[in-house]
């Protein structure tokens, strides 16, 4: 019964193909800060294109586990295995690389520099790969086009409503076209419409890109956009793996 | 639902035939469950006994079918429909009776009463991606009526998620 739907889950919107290729294999996972333990044996797999949520309650570990999968903090122990390199034995200086390069980013309070306007910040990850400020804004301004936010490029993070910064901040995150997506509680301080809005355009656009998005909610509403779900729980993931 | 409030109140709108009743029935709330025209006859000639509506018109329908009664409301239907959208509907327990049942003779039977909650949850929340992306391709009707069962679900999914988080006392309790 459960496992038909586990099956379906894992289906692309339009063609039905089921994804089934492992982009993150996360092994035994384990982090404390000081004697404080968030994650002791958590075990994720993340499929090219598929939308995954974390689910939890709160202080189970679920923003950890993605920290952790994004490269953003190294686990005391367990591997995290991204598209066949070793995430845990890279360099500092490799694993920014990486999120500069193939992952994007949305946190729940959309985290825009204040002083660039939408546009700027946008670019901005453009401009860091070292692409000429014509172009970077020309694509910057495609991407707020269709996110339904053209009309916010000039203005600065502050002055557009919070619905709007976080369509400028999904924009960020998909500008570089990345292979992975990861949204912390991306809807966390917006309304029930806004955060619709926003949770539609992130997944429809991250499935048009062939993205994948790991999404921490502890909304069932946000997670009912997603293909699959894992729940921390005590620092443990409970899922299904992925069919070979 | 009460179907024959809802006949009452779309024939408080305009005189119909039955046909015509159950087409916008149909295109208004069946999208999930179309009225069966038994249903509707049955329902109508019940209002008409009451005295709700009344028969105002029989024509020969084109070529051989029966004939068409139209049907309009009565002063007393019209009372009946206002009374019946002013008072609130009493909010159901719906499925926490059985999956209460369900996780106590879990723990009971010395079953895992955890995986049980865990089926049920994603079970749950493989239902609300159905209405989800039902929602993502409807209209505005879709949206509404997708949104009314979303919040449902979510809230049969706390219960099941503030259950876990209660399994061990639970289980102290079945068990002295």
């Amino acid at each position: 019964m459960a496992g038909t739907h586990h099956g379906q889950a894992r289906r692309t919107r339009d063609g039905g193909a089921v994804v089934n290729q492992p982009l993150i294999v996360a092994d035994d996972v384990h982090k404390s800060f000081g004697s404080t333990t968030a994650l002791c044996g958590a075990s994720v797999e993340v499929a090219a294109g598929e939308v995954l949520a974390i689910m939890g309650p709160s202080g189970s570990g679920k923003s950890t586990l993605l920290h952790c999968l994004a490269g953003i903090i190294a686990p005391d122990s367990g591997t995290i295995n991204y598209g066949g390199q070793d995430l845990v034995a890279m360099s500092d200086k490799q694993r920014s690389a990486l999120r500069r390069t193939e992952f994007g980013f949305v946190f729940q309070f959309g985290q825009l520099v204040p002083e660039l306007t939408c546009l700027e910040n946008v670019a901005l990850p453009l401009r860091l790969a070292g692409i000429a400020r014509k172009p970077a804004e020309a694509k910057a301004m495609d991407w707020l086009e269709r996110l339904e936010v053209k009309d916010v490029a000039a203005k600065r993070p502050g002055d557009a409503s919070g619905g709007q910064g976080q369509r400028v901040a999904v924009a960020r995150a998909l500008v570089t076209g990345p292979k992975v997506v990861f949204a912390d509680e991306p809807t966390g301080a917006l309304d029930s419409l806004n955060g619709e809005r926003v949770m539609r355009m992130l997944t429809e656009a991250a499935r048009q890109s062939n993205a994948a998005v790991v999404l921490v909610t502890h909304e069932p509403r946000v997670a009912a956009y997603s293909d699959r779900e894992i729940v921390v729980r005590d620092g443990v993931a409970t899922m299904r793996k992925l069919a070979a | 639902m009460s179907v024959s409030h809802t006949l009452l109140g779309l024939l408080e709108a305009e005189p119909r035939h039955g046909y015509d009743l159950k087409k916008i029935y149909d295109e208004q709330f069946g999208q999930d469950r179309p009225l069966a025209y038994g249903q509707v006859y049955s329902t109508l000639s019940r209002l008409l006994r009451n005295g709700l509506i009344k028969a105002t018109g029989v024509e020969q329908s084109d070529g051989p079918g029966p004939e068409r009664k139209r049907y309009t409301i009565t002063d007393a239907g019209v009372t009946d429909v206002a009374r019946w959208l002013s008072t609130p509907e009493s909010p159901q327990p719906y499925l926490q009776n059985t999956l209460y049942t369900k996780v106590v003779l879990a723990l009971l039977s010395g079953r895992s009463a955890a995986d049980l909650l865990t089926i049920q949850r994603s079970e749950h929340l493989a239902a609300m991606r159905v209405f989800t992306q039902r929602k993502i391709d409807g209209d505005l009707a879709d949206q509404l009526i997708c949104d009314h069962a979303l919040f449902h679900l979510e809230a049969d999914l706390r219960w099941l998620e503030l259950t876990t988080a209660r399994l061990d006392e639970l289980a102290t309790a079945v068990r002295s």
